[in-house]
């Protein structure tokens, strides 16, 4: 086994061998500009960008010509939104969103708020799903988009898309859905979920980092965008730039890998996910899974071990790769805001993990991940002032802290 | 984030943990921070009431490997110091010691605090078994 293990794969996954293999002859050989009509170099790149547009496409349920290719998933979720508020301003200003969204969507809509959009924040229910109830009653005459992700990056949980795509239909709102975390992972379809653009990334599939696209309905309805950039008029004029045709063609192969090993591979996942769950619950006391565990990634497991602080949790796990949301690990100093929006305290959110399965991970590298997981849970309690007092039988909840 | 070699150490060999008796005279006890901070530091001393001389200290530490960093080599130095010189320990003197980056000086700022308060509660202590004994007379 080799080491440090990677279990972090919903921040990025390693590129999938075949997928490399696909794109070599890209950057040397078959280098062509694929907007090039007039010679065998571009008829030649621009027949790789369709045939990834196509396993893109096959997919995800759509038509070849809805796939619009960008520099990733963040630039993907800014063109959707930006695009729709630009392009349908005079229908209406209002957006919603949820509260755990990735901040591609959130920082997008606080944008759009400053320049006089109104953005409704739903809030989430304990186990992190949305409440369609509110989502029906926060639509208005003015509302013109719902962008709601599809599974989210920390806790895995999966939002009810299709019943989502269906009030926007019903409604005469045009549905986004942030797919990163979902796409290559669990069955996705534009058409039953009623999607009305899906933000894809290359790099949490298993394909290069720096490409993505964004699906837009061309029927029913035909959806429009303003281009966020101006240029060369490339991708229906959505999308200006110069492919990127080896990146494209990776994530097209990355595409196409999924969809035939997803229905194996997600159940390999949740075997082994079910396993780490399960062998760590039986190990450890008060430990607490954050989110819904029936309606989650196959491949996600995020879990709280009370009195015991995430970031000194990864220093003794220091040859496994997870992520915490405790403050410690933020680049803000907060404790996740997913976990905050689900209710979770901030005692619990500073002692949360997340393990993030991938195609590569053995059931070794699991078990290994287990065990060094209770050695630690186990000696930073015994150094924790926190769990000696709650095993004498003290009330954390009651106890005036010096906070400072 | 890179964790400085003494940081690692006291990590992996933590000093002085544990728990003394906080009903003993002669142990000062000083819990600082809040869970949901994320670091809560105990922090307790026994003292020599003759020699006013700290004859042990231990902890525990909720929080991150610098937080545990800082409050084992706090123990480490208050052992042998009297009262009085305990006192003019510095969370600089820590944060010097332990090579930590601006992001984690809270930490030290945190031990330093949880010298104070065991101190203060040693000596309050004190006071109360001193009018204690001048009442008993
Ligand atoms: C849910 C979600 N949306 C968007 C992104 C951003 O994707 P990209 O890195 O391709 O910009 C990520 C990854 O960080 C993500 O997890």
């Amino acid at each position: 086994m080799k080491k440090p293990v990677y279990l972090d794969n919903h921040a990025t996954t390693p590129m999938d061998p075949r997928v490399l293999e696909a794109m070599l002859p890209y950057f040397t050989k078959m280098f062509g500009n694929a907007a090039s009509r007039n010679h065998s170099f571009g008829w030649e790149a621009e027949e790789a960008v369709e045939k990834a547009r196509k396993q893109i496409a096959d997919l995800i349920g759509a038509n070849p010509k809805e796939i619009i290719f960008t520099s990733g998933a963040t630039e993907s979720n800014n063109l959707a939104i930006k695009g729709v508020a630009e392009m349908y301003a005079e229908k209406g200003n209002h957006i919603i969103t949820a509260a755990t969204e990735h901040k591609a969507i959130l920082d997008t809509c606080k944008k759009l708020e400053k320049e006089g959009c109104r953005v409704t924040y739903l809030p989430l229910k304990a186990d992190g799903l949305i409440d369609l109830d509110m989502l029906r009653e926060a639509i208005t005459d003015k509302t013109i988009l719902v962008t709601i992700m599809y599974a989210n990056n920390e806790i895995g949980v999966i939002q009810p898309v299709a019943e989502i795509g269906a009030i926007c239909k019903e409604r005469g709102v045009l549905f986004h859905s942030d797919g990163v975390q979902a796409v290559g992972k669990i069955p996705v379809n534009v058409i039953t979920d009623k999607i009305d653009l899906l933000s894809i990334t290359g790099h949490k599939i298993y394909g290069p980092k720096g490409v993505g696209a964004l699906y837009v309905r061309r029927k029913g309805p035909r959806v429009q965008l303003t281009a966020q950039m101006d240029g060369g008029g490339h991708e229906r004029g959505m999308r200006s730039g110069t492919l990127n045709v080896p990146g494209i063609v990776g994530l097209g192969e990355a595409c196409a890998i999924c969809q035939k090993e997803m229905t194996a591979e997600s159940a390999r996942h949740r075997q082994m996910r079910d396993w780490l769950k399960n062998k760590l619950e039986a190990e450890l006391d008060e430990t607490f899974i954050n989110g819904s565990m029936e309606h989650r990634l196959p491949h996600n497991l995020n879990m709280s071990f009370a009195y015991v602080e995430g970031e000194s949790l990864l220093m003794g796990i220091n040859d496994i790769a997870v992520s915490s949301g405790s403050a410690c690990t933020s680049a803000t100093l907060e404790p996740s805001y997913v976990l905050k929006a689900l209710g979770v305290g901030d005692d619990l959110a500073h002692t949360s993990i997340r393990f993030g399965i991938g195609r590569f991970n053995t059931q070794e590298e699991l078990e290994y991940t287990a065990k060094r997981m209770i050695e630690v849970v186990r000696k930073l309690r015994d150094l924790s002032p926190l769990y000696e007092m709650a095993k004498e039988g003290i009330d954390l909840s009651k106890v005036q802290w010096a906070a400072h | 984030m890179a964790y400085s070699d003494k940081v690692l150490d006291h990590y992996n060999n933590p000093r002085n943990v544990g728990s003394m008796d906080k009903n003993s005279p002669n142990v000062g006890t000083g819990m600082v921070g809040a869970p949901e901070c994320g670091d809560v530091m105990k922090l307790q001393l026994m003292v020599n009431p003759d020699s006013g001389v700290i004859e042990d200290a231990k902890f525990k530490t909720f929080g991150c490997g610098s937080a545990i960093a800082s409050s084992s080599l706090a123990t480490e130095w208050l052992k042998g110091k009297t009262v009085d010189q305990a006192l003019e320990i510095k969370n600089t003197d820590i944060v010097n010691e332990l090579s930590l980056p601006p992001v984690k000086i809270h930490c030290s700022v945190l031990a330093e605090d949880a010298i104070k308060a065991a101190i203060s509660d040693y000596k309050q202590k004190q006071s109360v078994g001193q009018a204690e004994a001048v009442t008993a007379h």
